[in-house]
């Protein structure tokens, strides 16, 4: 293998809320700068820079890259925008992996960016222009309805209890209270959750994770720029695995229980990083904590099986007895994720991201995960309940 | 080994002004199936990794990059999106395997233009909603203005700018895959409308349906496949700025920017004596002029004279859009890019038929988003 080794040397990231005064390319300037200061390098360094944003829709901006290469440190630069729907904000990092592995660029900076709030009445008008435009769109269907769909699919094939998949909810908007970055953060009880408002059964209000605008950005570079760049080790957290898989646009045809193009991004990630023993026992102990995507509190769940980290039907039953909370044995979502600490598509997935580099590198403040963290995973998913986008990052003295 | 790159396989659909009879994932279909077939590769085995490149407003759907995988081998498989020109599409491509952890990768492009029916508002929309939206100015005036900079500063004439789309029109058809092959002559183009002073009608690419599929592999990729491989020497893209009020007006800057790089990795120093073919972006057909300067072919100035001189024809020493380039061809938007490479792989293979110049060893393909965008890629291609 002829690859270089590429490490994450910094983060960046706004706060998610509404933020209707700012505009896209003002976010995605916040969240850069942050992320060059930190790395102690200016935007001369950069050799590329990548950028990721979900439906221009939302934004009514066409070729919605270009609009925004100013903010995100693109102006005379190779900038490049990579598209996987909500996985997005995972596969962005990917892309800076391999502008760096393969030798084309050094020093790379990584920016997811989304806003929201533009589309008025709702994101959900933007939504609708998802579906196939014969077959599906003049059924006004909307993404509550069509993950209802999903979710119970999953409920009726393990029977599985709503308060098993409530708790989820409970544990992530909880973690969320330590993350800066967090709109959602507040610790609910399990029957405030079951008994929030009804949106479309069995989905309900404090399932969902809140709609919001942010931007979340990363430094990636080779391992000779970062030894020119005097930066430590300490401060650095490798990419160790890589995986993305796009499955069929005929949703309707899936098995909705089991997502099985995460599987198959999830083994290409874990071959990668040379794990090559898939059981959920050993890929727990390997790693240290998961990030899965939690736009719904069922998707953290259907995720960890797809991930091969609890075995079908299993992940339920586990997160209601607490073994992923924070301080349990396999915490999953410390960051608080995307029902605690808000969606902004393609930068909700960057937060993810974001958060395997703040635990391994020990700067995750009040989430910062007890004992030894050397590795970590973050997973989004998205498109039309097809993509599965997976990231693996180890620390920056872990061989 | 040496761990380079090549195109093993090109599957050209169209380009016709409307292709009705196949929708947008047909159409695809069977350009993957022509470059699968020449690359002697089953999508389903043997390719590692997909790159779709599409935009949301000209497909009319969001988040597009949903509708991408089936028609071309991809379900359950690596596959993402870039939208911008398929020549990025082709870096990312190429980036993926030069990690090493990818042999074979696929990049396919498409246009469905005829399904747009108001393209200059769908434009209008990419243009900064707060500082340069409001003052309406469609994507043809902004082109109009660079023009008029592009003229006075390399004092190049109005013929030479009809020539452009005299050569092209008429390089079109000598190309089976070129919607706009049109016996042309100067006077056609200099008295076709005015649309935005000084840009008129006859200079501007109109619009085609068509779809390019490619396979790219590494030297272990194609192992002992009969192909007939196209090494990528060099391969870079750029942007200079998306706003008006920010952008270089000067230069065709983006150009200029990748240019520099990819000559550098394919180690071009004379890229007038060093390359043989030449597809370079003529939406509009002054750019073309324009772009061989900023390219570094020819000197400021000097384009327009060598093309007056006949330099740039099929005969000339250095032929620029042999396939009619976008003047000819149609304008694809996003597939722009991915044709040029297919032309110059024609070329480079010596399977260009009527259109073919002789002993073409080495060719360069080189793109441009269009307005208002100042974004910009280019692959330096070499025979085998």
């Amino acid at each position: 293998m002829s690859s270089k080794k590429v490490g994450m040397v910094s983060v960046g990231l706004t706060r998610f809320n509404r933020r209707s005064k700012e505009t896209p390319k003002e976010l995605a300037y916040y969240s850069s700068k942050m992320a060059l200061d930190e790395a102690g390098i200016t935007r001369k360094d950069l050799d590329g820079v990548i950028i990721g944003s979900a439906p221009d829709a939302f934004d009514g901006v066409h070729q919605k890259h270009e609009y925004l290469t100013d903010g995100s440190g693109g102006f005379n630069k190779p900038t490049m925008r990579g598209y996987v729907g909500g996985g997005t904000g995972v596969f962005s990092p990917i892309q800076g992996w391999y502008s760096v592995a393969s030798g084309v660029h050094d020093v790379v900076m990584v920016t997811t960016e989304e806003k929201m709030s533009s589309i008025q009445p709702s994101a959900q008008a933007g939504f609708l222009t998802i579906f196939d435009n014969l077959i599906e769109r003049p059924l006004g269907p909307n993404l509550v309805w069509i993950f209802a769909l999903e979710m119970k699919r999953y409920m009726e094939t393990y029977g599985i209890p709503k308060e098993h998949i409530a708790s989820v909810s409970v544990k992530n908007k909880g973690n969320a209270i330590d993350h800066p970055s967090a709109m959602l953060g507040k610790n609910f009880t399990l029957d405030e959750v079951l008994n929030s408002e009804i949106l479309c059964d069995p989905v309900r209000l404090l399932d969902i994770s809140p709609v919001a605008d942010g931007a979340v950005s990363f430094v990636m570079m080779t391992e000779e720029k970062i030894k020119e760049f005097g930066i430590s080790k300490d401060d650095v957290a490798w990419v160790d695995g890589v995986g993305w898989n796009v499955d069929t646009t005929m949703w309707t045809n899936r098995d909705l229980s089991y997502p099985k193009y995460v599987e198959k991004a999830a083994k290409q990630a874990y071959n990668m990083a040379g794990q090559k023993d898939h059981s959920p026992e050993v890929l727990r102990k390997w790693l240290s904590f998961a990030e899965p995507y939690d736009p719904f509190n069922y998707k953290e769940l259907h995720h960890l099986e797809g991930l091969q980290l609890f075995a079908k039907g299993e992940a339920p039953k586990a997160a209601f007895d607490g073994v992923t909370a924070r301080d349990g044995d396999f915490p999953v979502t410390p960051s608080g994720g995307l029902l605690g600490v808000g969606n902004p598509i393609a930068a909700a997935a960057g937060m993810k991201s974001a958060e395997l580099y703040l635990q391994l590198t020990g700067k995750a403040g009040k989430r910062q995960l007890s004992g030894d963290v050397t590795r970590g995973l973050a997973q989004a998913w998205g498109d039309l309940m097809q993509v599965g986008t997976v990231l693996i990052l180890k620390g920056g003295r872990v061989d | 080994m040496t761990n380079k790159v090549a195109i093993i396989g090109v599957g050209i659909e169209g380009f016709r002004s409307s292709i009705r009879e196949l929708s947008y994932k047909e159409m695809v279909y069977q350009a993957a199936v022509k470059a699968y077939s020449d690359a002697q590769v089953n999508p389903r085995d043997d390719v590692d990794t997909f790159i779709s490149c599409e935009e949301d407003f000209n497909m009319g759907t969001s988040i597009t990059d949903e509708y991408a995988p089936d028609q071309i081998g991809g379900a359950q498989r690596p596959v993402h999106t870039i939208t911008g020109d398929g020549i990025q599409g082709m870096a990312a491509a190429y980036m993926q395997i030069k990690t090493g952890m990818f042999d074979i990768a696929v990049v396919e492009a498409q246009s469905r233009a005829s399904d747009i029916l108001t393209h200059n508002q769908i434009q209008h929309f990419a243009l900064d909603p707060l500082y340069v939206r409001q003052f309406d100015a469609t994507h043809h005036t902004a082109a109009a203005l660079e023009k008029q900079i592009y003229l006075k500063r390399s004092n190049t004439s109005e013929d030479a700018v009809a020539e452009v789309a005299v050569k092209n029109h008429n390089n079109a058809l000598f190309n089976p895959n070129a919607a706009y092959g049109i016996k042309a002559t100067k006077q056609d183009i200099l008295q076709s409308k005015m649309i935005a002073t000084p840009l008129r009608s006859g200079e501007v690419s109109e619009s085609a349906d068509g779809a390019v599929v490619i396979v790219l592999a590494s030297e272990k990729g194609i192992g002992n496949r009969d192909v007939d491989p196209v090494w990528i020497n060099g391969i870079s893209y750029a942007t200079n700025s998306p706003n008006f009020h920010t952008r270089d007006w000067q230069t065709a800057k983006y150009a200029e920017l990748c240019a520099k790089k990819a000559y550098e990795m394919a180690s071009i120093t004379n890229p007038k004596s060093q390359i043989d073919v030449f597809e370079i972006d003529d939406t509009y057909a002054f750019k073309e002029l324009q772009h061989l300067e900023a390219l570094g072919i020819y000197e400021s100035g000097e384009a327009g004279k060598a093309l007056l001189n006949g330099e740039l024809g099929r005969k000339g020493s250095n032929p620029v859009n042999t396939s009619g380039g976008t003047i000819g061809m149609g304008n694809g938007h996003d597939v722009n890019g991915l044709q040029r490479v297919a032309e110059v792989v024609h070329q480079l293979r010596g399977h260009a038929g009527k259109r073919q110049i002789s002993g073409a060893k080495t060719g360069l393909a080189f793109s441009w988003r269009g307005v208002p965008t100042t974004a910009g890629a280019i692959a330096v291609l070499g025979g085998n």
